[in-house]
């Protein structure tokens, strides 16, 4: 669930862009703007998600992200983790506008490069109007792209489909192939994910957990092959926060024995719990959702930026509640390197960390069971939407 | 040289106070003239290239178009291109504001792209929390400048001109990367498209090129992907431009300066003759006492020096002042519209004011330099004797002068030939200063030939007078040379400027053929008629037929100012002021079966083309070729123009807009009438509604107001050339004490003594006149043929206004006797016994 830090990063990369220090409003629009097409759909239960057709864009829906991370081992069995999220967005501006460069859809990309080795992540951004061929979101399957940025599916006959990742920046570049193995896991009521106590805010949301991942990575001057696996997210909703949240905690996990682990909890104002949700893919394929107090988080270690001050608790003890009698089960989250701290208020207004992490059981001698990543995102100053 | 000495020529400016003060004030003149419209044009053209470096920010390369743009298409292809690694679309338009004076540059941006390559243009938004803000159609973010030049006080909505509309746009902010001084609107690139009709446009293309392409390899590979009449260029070329539009404009202004500064010398020469020959036993003495040659050379040559530089460093002072003054009241523009907009600061700059300095001591020292080396040929022994100065008045020009007069004639009609160098008419103004000093060789010929005419006796007085000019006319020189410089300049440029008002005057009547215009803009501006307004206009009650004018801008030429295009009807009697070729579209030598079109003056020498050529063209993109079918003349728009039929353009543009409609009545039906009825369908603001008869009387008026810096030259020409006749008579009469008491003796009245002198002084500026009308007549051909055709390309048909040259000559003989008559007095008053036996 992300959304919060992805939605932040939509939105204030343009307040950012359009008024310095200017704080975002998320009720703002109230379809009084001029241009403003019809109003925001609504995320509501029930709906089937159909594919691959959901896979694709959902233009009318204010929000909308396909968010990849993973861990890729190179020649040298260096780990690193890798981020790239597509934001789309609807400002309901200039829509039915006849130029071209209408701003009635915009996109925005982001991607890190988590390397031990430099003790810190390398990041870029993008941001654009859609204004096809240049950017724009496909709606027929997953095809979003900025300039020389994309994330695309590809398929041909006899061939299994794949994503294909282009990312190019000034300190790194990618270029994945990443292969799902078997159907998008959907999270929450058949896809509906609710985020908090008014059913208003929801999302749909799917995960693609195991997408197997081959291809080059560059991080400086080195150029490596690497192969790795990686987790897709696709989110697309219209009021998704509710106005008390501060923030909130995400992972999602590959697990060794081939099972995914997603979790989420949203914060209020003190740090307490609004509201927690899970999904968790056994090896057999079985699927359990996990809701409200089946769920707790707790931190077990702090961490503090040397940039920006702020503390966040780079370690985690989760645990979920077992079924019917079934003991809880208890994971350890572990991060790849402290520092995985996002510093873009310059850019984007926000500060979060987001970074690799490894997932060990709770035995009294841990053992590594999955590979993942970890967002955390309000601990620092009150994030405004 | 040694205090003393440099006292003692120093001195002998004091006491001719008058003399030099008016030397040093033409001098001064030319200087402050020439420094303020370097100091206003740098100053501005600085601005204009800092305002252009902040709006490129760090684009390595633009691709620019005239104001008409091109289809937005290129954009997508070359933001993909791998030589290219951020690329930002620009639609620029100057919006007219109704109401207001000027434009607003408004530029519509993309914000993503803007950050990445124009950081100087990103909008703030001034409102918390203006989300989007940037993005929004109806909001435009304004620099500071932009808010003083088109906003009241107080008020958040912009008004701007769109097509025959107004649009509103909320004010959400500033652009605080502007310079100071640059009005600029910033907003969407889509709002942009659509509030003035340009969705599938761009006018700009800004681009920064990806590591290890250089921008060589960048216009190589890229310019084959542009469509004709786009430039790709690095964008420091759109000051070279803006310094070649305005080029011409300044040395107009630079030349008015250089003919202040050139009187200057003139004086600075007849004074200097007049006080040489005054103190000619004085050097003698000082030969005597053992002075050489070159100290006395360069003492006198020291005095023009003194003189330049006094003239020159209050030149600066003016200069600078009126720069100030220009600066505050009209901006850096000059008054011709280049820099419009721009209010640039005053520089102090040690190499200009040097350089302007050394100018005014160059023009010094060179109008001392004949008289200083004539004192220093004479020999110290005749120097001495009684009545030397008389004697070297009297046989001061020599015949030797002819062939040096022959010399420049030639040299100068060589000089006409010249073909111009880097835009300036080098050789006209070289024939033209040879043809002064051609005409101040000639004077003593001319005077003797003219006495040898004039020999008809009647008065002693009359005998007297004729025979003194006939045996000396190096007399005529010294007083005579100021005249002829200055009556051949006066001429010269009355001619001129006679000759150029009637043929605007002419040219006006062609070009304005209907009875009533409609105008909604100019051509880069965002105001046109479309199909609707047009429908309203043609249902009008009294509207007989309308012709339409659409006027947009190609660029022919890589490196120059865009040329004016202009889409019209060529028959039906809405002629051209063709000056060759035909107005026909079907001629009988034409084999070519292309579509004529008429190229203005300066387009026809821009392009080097002539009727029957090939002419192609690039409109929507493509290149088109039309047959030249003859050139015309265009006062109008300096940079050229063409003039194309109207329905071949809509057929290759698609453009259909119009900025101007030329309206005729029907018959019977009042002018006015049409007019006001015209008024009530379109507003006052956004339409200009005029008749032939008021843009003529306006234009005139604008003409007039030009060239009145002009009348004034004229005017300080004429004082200095009598001054020249006064100074000549004051000293020759002291000189000619002894002769004037003998003819006392002889039984003269003083009365008759002082009609002598107003007819020597009569018959010398008579002379001078003469000459200077004829030489003022070649230079004004000079002027017409040469310097204008090259640096203007426009021709005139010439005009000499001889009433008023004739009263204007009259009235200069009769207040030259007069000046010379007042100058003599002294003379006369002296008692003829003394005034004999002081010679004895």
């Amino acid at each position: 669930m992300m959304q919060r830090s992805r939605h932040i990063f939509a939105t204030c990369l343009f307040s950012a862009l359009c008024a310095v220090n200017a704080a975002c409003h998320a009720d703002s629009d109230t379809g009084v703007l001029r241009g403003a097409g019809p109003a925001y759909p609504g995320v509501v239960p029930g709906e089937t998600l159909v594919f691959p057709r959901d896979h694709g864009a959902h233009p009318d829906f204010r929000t909308e992200w396909w968010y990849i991370t993973g861990w890729l081992r190179d020649e040298a069995d260096v780990e690193r983790g890798f981020q790239l999220t597509f934001f789309r967005v609807r400002p309901r501006i200039a829509e039915g506008g006849s130029s071209r460069f209408s701003p009635n859809q915009l996109l925005l990309a982001h991607a890190a490069v988590a390397d031990p080795a430099r003790w810190r992540l390398l990041h870029a951004e993008r941001a654009e109007r859609s204004l096809p061929p240049l950017a724009g979101a496909g709606e027929a399957h997953t095809d979003v792209r900025i300039r020389d940025w994309s994330l695309a599916w590809s398929e041909a006959p006899g061939v299994a489909g794949a994503y294909h990742a282009r990312v190019g920046a000034g300190e790194f570049a990618f270029d994945l192939e990443l292969r799902p193995e078997g159907a998008p896991v959907l999270n929450g009521q058949g896809g509906y994910s609710r985020k908090a106590p008014d059913p208003k805010h929801a999302s749909y949301y799917y995960s693609r957990p195991h997408l197997k991942v081959s291809g080059h990575l560059s991080a400086g001057h080195d150029a490596h092959r690497v192969t790795g696996a990686a987790w897709l997210d696709h989110e697309w909703s219209s009021e998704i926060m509710p106005d008390d949240a501060r923030g909130w905690d995400w992972i999602g996990v590959n697990l060794d024995d081939g099972g995914a682990l997603m979790a989420f909890r949203m914060r209020g104002e003190k740090g307490e719990p609004i509201w927690s949700a899970a999904t968790l893919r056994e090896a057999d394929g079985s699927l359990r959702t996990f809701q409200q107090d089946e769920i707790s988080f707790v931190p077990t270690r702090e961490w503090r930026s040397p940039r920006s001050g702020t503390v966040y608790p780079v370690a985690w003890s989760l645990h979920l509640a077992g079924a019917g009698n079934a003991p809880v089960r208890t994971f350890r989250i572990v991060p790849l390197m402290d520092d995985q701290e996002l510093d873009s208020r310059a850019s984007t207004g926000a500060i979060y960390w987001e970074g690799a992490v490894r997932l060990f059981d709770d035995g009294t001698e841990p053992q590594e069971i999955g590979k993942g990543y970890l967002e955390m995102t309000g601990y620092a100053d009150r994030l405004e939407m | 040289m040694n205090p003393a000495l440099v006292r003692l020529f120093a001195a002998s400016l004091g006491r001719r106070r008058l003399a030099t003060a008016l030397a040093l004030f033409a001098i001064a003149l030319g200087v402050a003239l020439g420094l303020a419209v370097q100091l206003i044009h740098e100053a501005a053209l600085d601005e204009f290239g800092r305002g252009m470096r902040e709006l490129a920010g760090e684009a390595d390369l633009q691709v620019r178009s005239g104001r008409v743009g091109f289809d937005e298409q290129l954009y997508l292809t070359l933001a993909l291109r791998p030589e290219i690694a951020e690329a930002s679309p620009v639609l620029e338009l100057d919006a007219r504001l109704p109401g207001r004076a000027g434009t607003l540059r408004i530029l519509g941006i993309d914000l993503f792209r803007v950050a990445h390559v124009q950081p100087a243009l990103m909008p703030v938004a001034d409102d918390r929390d203006a989300r989007f803000a940037g993005l929004q159609p109806d909001t435009i973010f304004l620099s500071a400048a932009a808010q003083d030049k088109a906003m009241g006080k107080g008020r958040g909505v912009l008004r701007v001109q769109s097509g025959v509309k107004v649009v509103a746009f909320r004010v959400a902010g500033t652009v605080p990367g502007a310079g100071v001084g640059q009005a600029l609107g910033v907003m969407d690139i889509a709002a942009a498209q659509e509030a003035f009709g340009q969705v599938g446009r761009l006018t700009r293309i800004d681009l920064k090129l990806a590591p290890g392409v250089s921008r060589e390899q960048a216009v190589t590979r890229l310019s084959p992907l542009l469509p004709a009449g786009i430039s790709l260029s690095q964008p420091e070329a759109s000051g070279t431009e803006a310094a070649a539009l305005s080029r011409a404009y300044r040395v107009n202004l630079t030349m008015l300066a250089a003919i202040a500064l050139l009187t200057g010398g003139f004086l600075v020469f007849s004074t200097q003759w007049l006080s040489v020959v005054r103190r000619r036993r004085e050097f003698a003495l000082f030969r005597a006492l053992g002075m050489n040659r070159g100290t006395l050379l360069r003492g006198l040559l020291l005095e023009g020096a003194i003189t330049g530089l006094a003239g020159g460093l209050a030149g600066i002072a003016l200069g600078h002042l009126f720069a100030a003054l220009a600066f505050r009241l009209i901006g850096g523009d000059l008054g011709a519209g280049y820099f419009e907009g721009l209010r640039p600061s005053l520089q102090f700059s040690p190499g200009v004011i040097g350089f302007y300095t050394a100018l005014g001591v160059a023009a010094g020292i060179a109008g001392a330099w004949l008289p200083a080396h004539d004192a220093t040929l004479m020999g110290p022994a005749s120097g001495l004797k009684a009545g030397a100065a008389e004697a070297a008045v009297l046989g001061g020009m020599k015949e030797s002068r002819g062939r040096g007069a022959l010399a420049c004639f030639g040299l100068g009609l060589f000089a006409c030939l010249l073909p111009p160098f880097g835009g300036i008419p080098v050789g006209g103004y070289v024939a033209v200063a040879l043809a002064l000093a051609c005409a101040v060789m000639v004077l003593p010929w001319a005077t003797r030939f003219s006495m040898q005419v004039l020999n008809v006796g009647r008065g002693v007085v009359w005998r007297l007078a004729h025979a003194r000019l006939a045996a000396a006319p190096g007399q005529a020189v010294v007083a005579g040379a100021g005249v002829v410089a200055s009556v051949a300049l006066a001429v010269s440029m009355a001619i001129m400027v006679s000759s150029f008002r009637v043929s605007v005057d002419d040219w006006l009547g062609t070009v304005l053929p209907a009875d009533l215009y409609l105008r909604a803009s100019s051509a880069g501006a965002s105001g046109f008629f479309d199909a609707d307004a047009l429908k309203l206009v043609e249902n009008t009650p009294g509207v007989a037929f309308i012709d339409t004018v659409r006027a947009t801008e190609v660029r022919l030429i890589d490196g120059r100012p865009p040329v004016t295009l202009i889409a019209r009807e060529v028959s039906r009697g809405w002629g051209l002021p063709l000056v060759s070729g035909s107005l026909s579209a079907h001629q009988r030598d034409d084999s070519t079966g292309l579509p004529p079109a008429w190229l203005s003056e300066a387009a026809a020498d821009m392009l080097q083309l002539a009727p029957g050529s090939t002419l192609s063209l690039p409109i929507a993109g493509r290149m088109n070729l039309f047959r030249v079918a003859g050139v015309w003349r265009d006062y109008a728009r300096q940079n050229g123009a063409v003039v194309i039929g109207r329905d071949v353009y809509r057929q290759l543009s698609g453009d259909l807009k119009v900025n101007d409609v030329a309206i005729r009545v029907v018959a019977g039906t009042s002018v006015d009438e049409v007019a006001l009825a015209l008024r009530e369908v379109f507003s006052d603001d956004l339409v200009d509604i005029a008749m032939p008869g008021e843009i003529r009387k306006l234009s005139l008026e604008i003409f007039d107001r030009t060239f009145l810096v002009t009348y004034l030259m004229e005017a300080v020409a004429i004082m200095i050339g009598l001054f020249g006749i006064a100074s000549t008579f004051a000293a020759l009469s002291t000189a000619r004490k002894g002769e004037f008491g003998m003819l006392r003796h002889l039984g003269m009245t003083r009365a008759e003594i002082g009609r002598l002198i107003a007819l020597e002084g009569g018959l010398t500026a008579a002379v001078g006149v003469g000459v200077g009308v004829v030489a003022g007549g070649g230079i004004a051909w000079i002027l017409i043929e040469v310097v204008n055709r090259q640096s203007f390309h426009w021709s005139m048909d010439i005009h000499v206004p001889y009433a008023g040259l004739a009263a204007f000559s009259l009235g200069l003989v009769v207040l030259a006797a007069m000046v010379a008559r007042v100058a003599g007095y002294r003379a006369m008053r002296q008692s003829a016994v003394l005034a004999v036996r002081e010679d004895w």
